[in-house]
């Protein structure tokens, strides 16, 4: 070892195999305390790795560009995972096409229920105009939020981060709710985590019950189709 | 296993490229996902497709192994938390709570709807 640690830190700490190996053990390690718990809804993977990434991130004053600089290949995934999101549903088609009619009507009430309360909310609440337009797509997939939020330009970056707090919030919060509501049809249960919490909603659906899980994969791409078009027409009628 | 995933990007490929080409305001990856399933039903249909990646489970196989994990997936977006601080400390509060009640409204409405639509189908099936 050379005389001087620090510059071997600087050295690591701009290469994207530290932030990739980091972002991988922490998870590995928020996932295996989730499954100890039997995936109890609170010790939801994605909220612990994030806050505790985040934290390390901030005391080592590490950029998020240097951090994403590794994690960027785990991030690129994404676009895979939705393709592959194909095969349960296949698997399932007969399923499915039993169920069209409840979907499609359950998918235009989610969705407008979706842009129109978070709209209104937030004007009630006395949030700034870009911070409304931002958290405006907040129930679809990170990638389409990002799209429509800078069509509106408002801030995609804070979208983002909108659509993933909006995610986890669903993951921890729709089993019991659904528990309290008496729905046991997972179809349903499914349908509603992946229409308002998408690919996190998805990925709490799936560790649930197979069915919600590919119902909950259904209403995310359904709902990523239908709000690109609802968010601009709420927007120019809701928003100040 | 790599010629299945080589599928899947190619999917996700071909998605991007009408997506962006045509000027459709749907997701590249959500095509890719519309295209695998059509290629899936049409092997079925037609043996002459049921070979390499998608003979014998290899696509499916595949899949799964993308999707047990998920989550994992949206960590690195989650962790740009840290580059709206300022915004968080001066309405995050306010932010969370209109959240939380949008995302509970938004559950149980769907959630109700699917319900009430599939009840009311099915008695009229009876009928």
């Amino acid at each position: 070892m050379k005389d001087d640690p620090f510059s071997l830190w600087v050295y690591l700490s701009q290469s994207p195999l530290l932030w990739l190996t980091v972002t991988l053990l922490v998870y590995a390690t928020t996932d295996a305390v989730s499954l100890a718990t039997r995936r109890h809804p609170l010790a939801n993977p994605v909220l612990h790795a994030m806050w505790i990434i985040g934290a390390f991130l901030l005391l080592t004053g590490t950029s998020y560009t240097s951090y994403f600089a590794g994690a960027q290949f785990v991030h690129f995934l994404l676009g895979p995972a939705t393709v592959a999101l194909a095969v349960p549903l296949y698997e399932n088609r007969k399923r499915v096409v039993a169920s069209i009619v409840p979907m499609l009507v359950a998918l235009l009430a989610g969705s407008v229920t979706a842009v129109v309360s978070v709209v209104l909310l937030a004007e009630l609440a006395g949030l700034p105009r870009d911070v409304v337009l931002s958290l405006a797509p907040k129930s679809v997939t990170a990638g389409v939020a990002m799209g429509i939020a800078e069509s509106l330009h408002a801030d995609p970056s804070l979208a983002a981060v909108a659509v993933i707090l909006t995610g986890i919030m669903g993951a921890i919060i729709v089993t019991p709710l659904m528990n309290r509501t008496g729905v046991t049809d997972y179809r349903a249960r499914g349908f509603a985590a992946g229409l308002a919490a998408h690919g996190i909603g998805t990925a709490r659906a799936f560790q649930v019950d197979e069915i919600a899980g590919v119902f909950s994969g259904i209403a995310m791409s359904l709902n990523a189709l239908v709000t690109s078009f609802l968010v601009p027409l709420a927007v120019t009628l809701l928003v100040r | 296993m790599l010629a299945s995933l080589g599928v899947i990007l190619l999917c996700q490929l071909i998605g991007e490229a009408v997506a962006r080409g045509v000027g459709l305001p749907l997701p590249g990856p959500v095509l890719g996902l519309l295209l695998l399933l059509v290629l899936l039903l049409a092997r079925d249909r037609f043996a002459l497709l049921a070979r390499g990646p998608l003979r014998e489970a290899g696509v499916e196989t595949a899949s799964k192994g993308l999707l047990a994990h998920l989550s994992l997936l949206f960590v690195p977006a989650g962790v740009g938390v840290v580059q709206e601080l300022d915004l968080l400390a001066s309405h995050g509060v306010a932010i969370v709570l209109v959240l939380a009640l949008s995302v509970i409204v938004t559950l149980l409405t769907t959630v109700l709807t699917f319900r009430l639509v599939s009840r009311l189908l099915r008695q009229q099936d009876a009928r």
